[in-house]
């Protein structure tokens, strides 16, 4: 089908952005690279009465190396990431996930930004975002504010963001030469969103474990971090921590399909990790 | 009411200036008012890959971009890649990578950015970046190997 009818404009700002955000009455919406949100517009599952396109606005997007961390504009599409040298270097586990992100064309307009403030359970970016502890910088009328990813998804298409504010910037902190981090994914055909995934990052501030397509929400386990923390080859234990683990079925398999294969996922990304 | 707006792109050299629905999506407008169909129209929501066509240099949905968003750009159809992609039609030909045809103008798009940003012949690779482009007549083995032959040079 085709989208139902709005209002569109492409700000130059992001004040500009905020303040059109804040007219209520017009049912808007804010379109990053569009990548969800057209397919489910021309599904007329979203019917926004004004569509605010953050494309124009060149300050959004961007990757800048920081002494401690790499910021990343919130409009930025997932091809300027994999061609970052500073995403190669400084977020490996970024790079690792990249190529399983849907297919090329989708990556040349799906952005940063529009992943995280969309927050499907099964995308790779939420998930990334929880294992690399990254910070979500996030702006509305009021002024700025940060949002660490620990506290940002709360269910499915479900984040803190408060009604009229949006994501600004990403930032990732910067891995040492003694980091690790594991990848793995499931899914039926390369480019889909995942059965079930993991990412993992072990630091010198111990392991972050995040699942994604296995609940309505990415979701640490803590049960599987602390294990490893103690002990980083404790793999047997660390996959037989997923029980506690809050998962959910979906169209792709039931509660106990998916915490096996949330098992799989884990063991796969700890063998793939040098330790 | 429905907005409206001028939009003014070049589409394979050509300016084509319209005022348009805001709504209308890029492939839509190339088909309908640059009266070019060889991009096609299959799902309209970016899974089956038929719409694929080149914006500023980069392969896109165009059932995910409004035609608006491209305002100012330069768009590559399928009408357009010309002697780029000559070799791979003649491959697609010679192993009869194509039924119904449907989805090959999107299938040569995905496969020529593949082969111009330096794509190796194995299949699984091959596999794996145009699995967002769906064939229903289940051409694949044949289209991987059109894509394969043109990167051994042997098309």
């Amino acid at each position: 089908m085709k989208a139902a009818d709005f209002d569109y404009e492409r700000p130059d700002d992001i004040d500009t952005a905020l303040a059109l955000l804040a007219q209520s009455d017009r049912d808007p919406a804010l379109l990053a690279g569009g990548q969800s949100l057209m397919p489910m517009m021309n599904f007329r599952m979203a019917q926004p009465g004004l569509l605010i396109d953050l494309g124009g606005i060149d300050r959004l997007r961007g990757i800048f190396s920081r002494p401690d961390h790499v910021g990343v504009g919130a409009m930025t599409p997932y091809c300027d990431l994999a061609a970052s040298e500073d995403i190669a270097t400084h977020v490996p586990l970024l790079a690792m996930a990249l190529p399983h992100i849907a297919h090329e064309a989708i990556r040349n307009r799906g952005t940063i930004g529009g992943s995280l403030a969309l927050a499907d359970p099964a995308a790779e970016l939420p998930a990334m975002a929880l294992a690399l502890d990254a910070i979500i910088h996030v702006q509305g009328l009021s002024g700025p504010r940060d949002i660490p990813a620990d506290d940002m998804f709360l269910g499915t298409y479900e984040t803190s963001l408060n009604e009229g504010e949006l994501i600004t910037a990403v930032s990732f902190p910067k891995a040492t030469d003694d980091d690790r981090f594991g990848f793995h994914e499931i899914t039926r055909r390369h480019g889909d969103y995942a059965m079930a995934g993991v990412a993992i990052s072990h630091t010198r501030s111990g392991h972050r474990i995040a699942f994604f397509g296995v609940s309505d929400r990415p979701m640490r386990s803590r049960t599987a971090e602390a294990i490893l923390d103690e002990n980083p080859t404790a793999t047997k234990a660390a996959c037989a921590a997923l029980d506690d683990l809050d998962i959910q079925g979906d169209l792709n398999g039931n509660e106990k399909t998916k915490r096996h294969l949330a098992g799989v996922t884990l063991r796969n990304a700890l063998s793939e990790m040098v330790q | 009411m429905t907005q409206t707006q001028d939009v003014s792109l070049t589409i394979n050299g050509e300016v084509i200036a319209r005022t348009i629905p805001v709504r209308q999506n890029l492939v839509d407008f190339i088909r309908t008012e640059a009266q070019l169909t060889g991009s096609h129209v299959g799902c309209e929501h970016g899974v089956c890959g038929a719409c694929t066509l080149e914006v500023d240099g980069q392969m896109v949905r165009g059932c995910l971009m409004l035609a608006v968003q491209a305002h100012g750009s330069a768009v590559t159809t399928i009408e357009g890649f010309g002697e780029r992609a000559a070799k791979l039609r003649a491959a697609f030909l010679a192993r009869n990578a194509l039924q119904c045809g449907y989805c090959t103008p999107g299938m040569l798009a995905s496969a020529l950015s593949y082969i111009e940003s330096g794509g190796s012949a194995d299949s699984d690779e091959i596999r794996a970046h145009i699995s967002g482009n769906y064939c229903r007549c289940t051409g694949y083995q044949a289209i991987v190997l059109a894509i394969s032959d043109v990167i051994k040079g042997q098309s």
